[in-house]
């Protein structure tokens, strides 16, 4: 990523989106519509002064509300580019109230309430789609409780929970014990008022509350039994029949870093076919059991419930014991499906390219990297599920492709 | 070059608030006032953020002003801004070499945000060190090459195939040796390729003749490359053709060997003819060889093991493509596969296994500390999901074997001086994020010779690695880094110690000199030559013992 955002040929248009778009092989026209940031994104230089005094907290959409940013932000620190953005939905100044906080504290002079949208016209030869997919919405499985049993949670999330820059630092809390420790702060004061306002019953439900977080945030400081449920929305023919290919990997990869974490912890893999087809990825597999004691079952999860401690319980058909049996987890992580992104329909139509039946960009087994429209191409997860040593190879393939176009056609060359 | 003496030496010091990030932390002034008291240091400037057009500016400006011949920078990371700063020393009419620069924020103000007084002695420290180490830099210089725009593929499998094509269609001369008398690779043993669903002729036919008329490429069949000599940019590599030895130059070499699928010797009576391998069962399937009506294919044979770990990625698919077409061609014939995991990822593959079943495949679980027995009739089995063993009457043995590495990849890999894996394959330069690129600079892979990969995969790899190799090849000329080793011919006892650390291979043994010789295109600096060198002869410029020592010194001085 900071190789591209400082490579002098490559030109980054982000928080941008193309809204026209016509030509052919060799001269497409684009116009792109920039989004306004609110900062003069060549004044910024990112040195987070203006988040800092920002009055204004939001749930943070980049750690799935774990956390809080503000008004004024950045997703993660090594974004590129490396800007600053004002969340014109949560700013008060943009929202017609009064602030002008990081206004006042920014000495590069960035900050401006009065930008505008603005337009940008490209002449190209040959375009990439390389948009690639959403994570596959798990409450659309009820059975699974996402969305209900606070902790069954989704890879992702677990993926930010995992991450030393995440909403934890790191530290595997649950979600009952990450609200449960926001909560702990609120409820003193709560109760006070409560006892100020002479409410006795609603003080005596808040004193209980309080007894039940802490016992909560005690007992499941860190979380320590873990399920990983594959093939969540994937080889469901409700969903998405395909297998969506990573998840697999990734589960076991969050198994392992877990347990790497904290010694104690115990992870089960319920799995159909553990599909660990990548180079090293069935020796990692193999390790996984016997270095960090993972436990891979085979067998379809039916449905996760909750026990009063807030533990989900896990029913799953053993295949290999050919029973049913319920088991107890602090917490479930759901491998969820690569699905097509939603914004693919519309950039499949400004661009005249066909999807398949599965809403991926469209390619062919000979042609891997071509769309039905001669000098677009696309990679990635854009045209299906791909791990990343495939995704990366991919990328450089799409660029090869549009290469030949850019050196043939657009430019005539000597023979 | 003029030598400088200690004297002449002219420091300038710029310290960056970055915003608040540092001077929030630290007592700047106080870093100002200390920095001015160092020995050499003439200039001192605090910025608001010298990376800012303005701070690039002031560097520039005062460079032939202060009539400095140092420049040090207080600021944040190198990672991100050492190549900045050392661009603004070179428009400032400095050897971009003589800077240095002291990480004082994520080293020192974000560490201990708490601790203002402790944290700003800190930061004294390190700006004293890297005051020292700039007194101690050397003038270093980029050498500018010259290369050759010539491409070099080893390898006319589809991978191969597909690479040579895309470099000739961006203008690049391709040489494409293949070992066989013609291009095809293993496709040319397959009766029919799915999804697809075309006999795999057509496809290698189809690139061939593009590559066959595209006046760039040079077809080399029934050719092994014997030699390859030089690095990137500049090879010269001999092709040996019927007894003929040619040598050609070129700029990039991309391995494409391919694999081989594994012989099962030993394994369920393995005889060639009842009980055949996955690959046999395409070649017999071509010749419309195949009278079988109870057909058993087993997976994993030989792979997964212990000694054979890897999953060779594409015999699934295999097995319930071969499943598919006996079932459409005849309904009634019984085909049983029996396997661990269906590793049927993605898209295409799974929706291929669906269709098997569809078609009345039958899929039965092993598990592989109770594989499944062949006595010449049947094949028997403790079933996983029924848990009871079951017998199936096979009049065919298909065994899925895994791909394993040409012959001569050990050889190839010697060569070139890329590694291979413990299983033959060659070794990426990193696993994830440079998956078609070797360590050293120049030399690519992709295809069977990598892992096993499906024919799409195959297809787009050899696109890829025609991209990364494109990134050598279009450039007019290239530079080397200032920063790289050097060995003393003079101390070196050739004792290989730094070849054998050097993960870039660009240390040379000069076997008629007994000595060791580093080549400045390939080094990137990495400085592991000059740490294991017993005799102190490597040495890293930029980065010599006098310049570490001085550092050194003014840490220990506090």
């Amino acid at each position: 990523m900071l190789d591209v955002g400082r490579h002098p040929k490559i030109n980054v248009l982000a928080y941008s989106e193309v809204v026209d778009f016509n030509g052919e092989i060799g001269n497409f026209n684009v116009k792109v519509r920039q989004k306004p940031r609110y900062i003069d994104a060549s004044r910024c230089t990112a040195c987070g002064a203006c988040a800092e005094k920002c009055p204004t907290k939001v749930p943070n959409e980049f750690n799935f509300g774990f956390d809080d940013r503000k008004a004024i932000y950045k997703d993660y620190a090594q974004g590129i580019p490396s800007v600053f953005t004002i969340d014109p939905d949560h700013c008060k100044v943009i929202l017609g109230g009064k602030c002008g906080v990081c206004q006042k504290v920014c000495q590069a002079k960035a900050v401006d309430y009065e930008q505008k949208e603005s337009f940008v016209d490209l002449n190209v030869a040959s375009v990439i789609v390389a948009t690639g997919y959403e994570l596959f919405d798990a409450t659309q499985i009820p059975e699974y409780g996402y969305g209900k049993i606070p902790n069954v949670i989704s890879s992702l999330e677990m993926e930010r929970l995992l991450s030393a820059g995440g909403p934890t630092r790191g530290h595997l809390s649950r979600p009952t014990v990450i609200r449960g420790e926001k909560r702990l702060k609120e409820l003193p004061k709560l109760i006070k008022k409560a006892e100020k306002d002479q409410k006795e019953d609603q003080k005596q439900l808040l004193e209980q509350e309080m007894k039940l977080t802490e016992e909560q945030v005690h007992k499941y400081h860190t979380a320590k039994k873990l399920a990983f449920i594959q093939c969540v929305g994937s080889r469901d023919f409700r969903f998405h029949k395909y297998c969506s290919n990573y998840c697999c990997m990734h589960s076991i990869k969050e198994a392992i870093i877990a347990r790497e974490h904290e010694r104690e912890t115990e992870s089960c893999i319920f799995y159909m076919d553990l599909r660990t087809v990548g180079k090293g990825f069935e020796e990692y597999k193999v390790r996984g059991a016997e270095v960090s004691g993972l436990k891979y079952i085979r067998g379809r999860v039916a449905e996760i419930l909750q026990d009063e401690e807030m533990n989900p319980v896990v029913y799953y058909e053993d295949t290999e014991k050919r029973q049913v049996v319920g088991m107890t987890f602090d917490m479930v992580i759901l491998a969820n499906a690569c699905s097509p992104s939603k914004g693919i329909r519309n950039i499949s139509e400004l661009l005249g390219v066909e999807l398949d039946e599965n809403q991926f960009v469209k390619t062919s087994p000979n042609n891997p990297l071509d769309t039905n429209v001669p000098g677009i191409f696309s990679c990635g997860c854009a045209q299906g599920p791909l791990d990343i040593p495939e995704s990366v190879a991919q990328a450089s393939s799409a660029a090869a492709r549009a290469a030949e176009v850019v050196m043939t056609e657009g430019l005539p060359i000597a023979v | 070059m003029k030598k400088l003496v200690q004297d002449d030496i002219r420091t300038g010091v710029f310290i960056c608030d970055c915003g608040s990030n540092i001077a929030g932390y630290l007592e700047m002034k106080e870093l100002v006032e200390f920095a001015k008291t160092l020995p050499n240091v003439v200039f001192v400037q605090e910025n608001l953020y010298t990376c800012s057009e303005g701070g690039i500016n002031e560097i520039k400006l005062a460079i032939p002003r202060e009539n400095l011949n140092r420049v040090v920078v207080a600021s944040c990371t190198p990672r991100t801004h050492e190549p900045l700063f050392m661009s603004a020393c070179e428009e400032g009419g400095l050897n971009p070499y003589l800077f240095e620069m002291a990480n004082i924020r994520d080293q020192c103000s974000w560490v201990h945000m708490r601790e203002r007084e402790a944290g700003t002695q800190r930061a004294k420290v390190q700006i004293a060190m890297a005051v020292a180490k700039a007194a101690k830099l050397r003038e270093l210089n980029r050498i500018q090459l010259s290369l050759s725009h010539r491409a070099l593929v080893i390898g006319g499998g589809v991978a191969g195939m597909s690479a040579a094509l895309a470099l000739a269609n961006m203008g690049y001369e391709v040489d494409l040796v293949e070992k066989r008398d013609r291009l095809g690779g293993i496709l040319n043993e397959l009766n029919m390729i799915l999804p697809s669903n075309e006999p795999p002729d057509k496809l290698v036919n189809n690139l061939a003749a593009r590559l066959h008329d595209n006046p760039k490429v040079t077809i080399h069949t029934g050719a092994v490359v014997t030699k390859t000599e030089g690095y990137v940019g500049n090879y010269v590599a001999t092709i040996r053709q019927n007894e003929n030895e040619n040598k050609i130059k070129c700029g990039a070499v991309i391995v494409a060997i391919g694999a081989q699928p594994l012989k099962p010797e030993g394994l369920y009576n393995y005889d060639g003819k009842k009980v055949i391998t996955h690959i046999e069962l395409e070649s017999k399937l071509k010749q419309g060889d195949v009278q079988a009506k109870n057909i058993s294919i087993i997976q994993c044979v030989g792979s997964r093991s212990k000694e054979r770990t890897y999953c060779s990625r594409i015999c699934c698919m295999t097995a319930v493509k071969n499943a598919i077409l006996f079932k459409e061609a005849s309904p009634d014939t019984k085909i049983t596969i029996f396997y661990r995991d269906m590793q049927m990822y993605g898209v295409e593959n799974e929706q291929l296994f669906r269709k098997s079943k569809r078609l009345g495949v039958r899929y039965v679980t092993y598990d592989p500390d109770r594989p499944p027995r062949f006595d010449g009739e049947s094949v028997s089995v403790h079933h996983l999901r029924m848990g009871r063993d079951i017998i199936v009457p096979t009049d065919l043995l298909v065994l899925s074997t895994p791909l394993v590495a040409q012959d001569d990849a050990s050889e190839i890999s010697t060569m070139l001086k890329v590694p291979i894996n413990e299983n033959g394959f060659f070794l990426e330069g990193h696993v994830k994020l440079k998956p078609l690129d070797f360590a050293t600079d120049g030399v690519y892979l992709c295809g069977n010779a990598r892992f096993p990969s499906t024919i799409r995969e195959a297809i787009s790899q050899g696109l890829g690695v025609a991209s990364r190799a494109a990134g050598v090849l279009s450039k007019e000329a290239l530079f080397t880094s200032g920063i790289v080793a050097d060995i003393n011919p003079e101390t070196c006892c050739g004792c290989l110690g730094c070849v054998a650390v050097c993960p870039y291979g660009a240390i040379n043994f000069i076997e008629n000199r007994g000595i060791c010789q580093v080549n400045k295109v390939l080094c990137k600096g990495c400085g592991g030559c000059a740490a294991t060198c017993p005799s102190g002869s490597a040495r890293l410029d930029g980065f010599s013992n006098q310049q570490i020592y001085a550092q050194i010194e003014q840490a220990m001085a506090v």
